[in-house]
């Protein structure tokens, strides 16, 4: 299977393709929007403003190509930390910004009392469903970095949750696309589990 | 959230070193090899600082020494083989400085000097790569009038500015996290200056991450417990105390606190 990582200038994506590297799928860093054509599965990973990213993926022609191929053709996706984020209609970072729109919500900044540090840097523990947690002990803690969260409509796309001053969205999922807030490229085996899990989910897809 | 335990390793001229003051530094070795130890022991994140005062290299161990050892060099093969969180600081100065690290794997980088030099650079690093991406590191050392000072350049001048100050601003300017290290306390084992974190600690909404005289396993909590750190790192006592990593854990689970084990 061809797995084509999205580069649109947010971040570190060499983590990413290393982990995958690790569990034998060479992943391909794709910049051009017809490069996705070719994919079988995507991912977005991707740290940095909400507003920015969108206009990064527009100014490469990505928004749409991502849309024909997860959207309307239905190839396995997944959505790291702020590539989770850009699947909400709108996010509220440095004002108010359209993002992809395929999971109904928003993103709005962590909201926690004054005790409670922002960003939110470190391990927590996930309670999480589904094919990506196949396997994964219940409430293993993984890697965080952000400052906003997703904020779902729908309870039935939220896959896994976890606590830092309120219990926030941590994980989604809906058909062919799959997100998580926390860094599984960064969260050493049971991060490396959950992409292995990701592979398997794309593979049977 | 887990309280994070971050070791520090401190590269100089390809070499992993122990420092003392900020001016000796004895060698510890390849920390090439040495990183393979904390990946084993799944440690919750490393933050490597190079401490070199140019791009001479002491490659005198062996030829993969040799080949690996400019920083930059040891940076990309730590990221090909750690799935876990790398912070890399030391002689950034630019923009593109920063965005070299971030494409060879650093998911944050420190700034010091430049930090103090260019704060401009702060701004334009978080606008960059996010806030998350940047951490400012205090260097400080006490002013013999019940204060301390943020010194720069290995300690070597001052900036005439409190470090609770100098928190502050960098917070302002688009630091996502400080990094508060006690010159005094450097290599001394007599555990944190718990005034000194809590001073900054007070000043900042960020993650703070103390740094600066752990000898003993018992100093960790410490930094959290009464000086409300987010994070309690070290970097000698990773070295030369067996088994660091997880006997340091079951210290700071002793203290009361919720940790990764």
């Amino acid at each position: 299977m061809n797995l084509a990582i999205v580069n649109y200038g947010m971040g570190n994506l060499l983590s990413v393709r290393n982990a995958f590297a690790s569990l034998g799928a060479e992943a391909e860093v794709v910049e051009a929007g017809q490069d996705l054509e070719r994919a079988g599965a995507i991912v977005l990973p991707g740290v940095g403003a909400f507003g920015e990213a969108m206009k990064q993926l527009r100014a490469r022609g990505l928004e749409e190509a991502l849309h024909r191929e997860v959207m309307e053709r239905k190839k396995p996706f997944l959505g790291i930390c702020l590539g989770l984020q850009l699947l909400a209609r709108r996010g509220h970072e440095l004002g108010v910004n359209d993002g992809l729109g395929w999971v109904a919500g928003e993103v709005r900044r962590l909201d926690v009392a004054p005790d409670l540090r922002v960003p939110h840097i470190g391990w927590s523990e996930v309670e999480g469903r589904g094919p990506l947690f196949a396997g994964i002990p219940d409430r293993t803690a993984f890697y965080f970095v952000h400052s906003y969260h997703f904020v779902a409509e729908d309870p039935a796309v939220v896959h896994g949750t976890t606590v830092y001053g309120h219990r926030f969205t941590s994980a989604v999922a809906h058909e062919n696309v799959v997100a998580v807030q926390f860094h599984p490229e960064k969260s050493h085996k049971w991060g490396l589990a959950l992409l292995a899990n990701f592979l398997a989910f794309a593979r049977s897809a | 959230m887990k309280t994070r335990l971050i070791p520090v390793l401190l590269l100089k001229n390809g070499q992993l070193v122990r420092s003392e003051s900020f001016q000796t530094h004895q060698i510890l070795g390849n920390p090439v090899h040495e990183v393979e130890r904390f990946n084993q022991w799944t440690v919750d994140e490393l933050i490597y600082l190079d401490i070199s005062d140019d791009d001479w290299i002491d490659g005198r161990e062996d030829m993969k020494v040799r080949r690996e050892s400019s920083a930059l060099g040891i940076l990309e093969s730590v990221a090909s083989r750690c799935f876990m969180p790398l912070t890399f600081g030391g002689r950034i100065r630019t923009l593109d400085d920063v965005r070299d690290r971030v494409q060879r794997g650093a998911d944050k980088i420190t700034l010091s000097r430049a930090a103090i030099e260019t704060p401009s650079l702060i701004t334009e690093a978080a606008k960059s790569f996010g806030s998350q991406a940047v951490v400012v590191v205090i260097d400080a050392k006490a002013n013999g009038a019940g204060g301390w000072d943020v010194v720069y350049d290995h300690a070597r001048r001052s900036a005439g500015r409190s470090p609770a100050d100098w928190a502050r601003e960098v917070e302002r300017l688009g630091a996502g996290e400080i990094l508060i290290q006690s010159v005094d306390r450097d290599g001394s084992g007599e555990g944190y200056d718990l005034d000194l974190i809590r001073s900054v600690t007070g000043a900042t909404t960020v993650p703070v991450i103390a740094v600066g005289g752990v000898g003993r396993l018992e100093h960790f909590a410490a930094s959290v417990v009464e000086a409300g750190a987010s994070a309690a790192a070290a970097a000698n006592i990773f070295h030369f105390v067996e088994l660091s990593d997880r006997r340091a854990k079951r210290a700071m689970a002793k203290a009361g606190l919720d940790v990764r084990l």
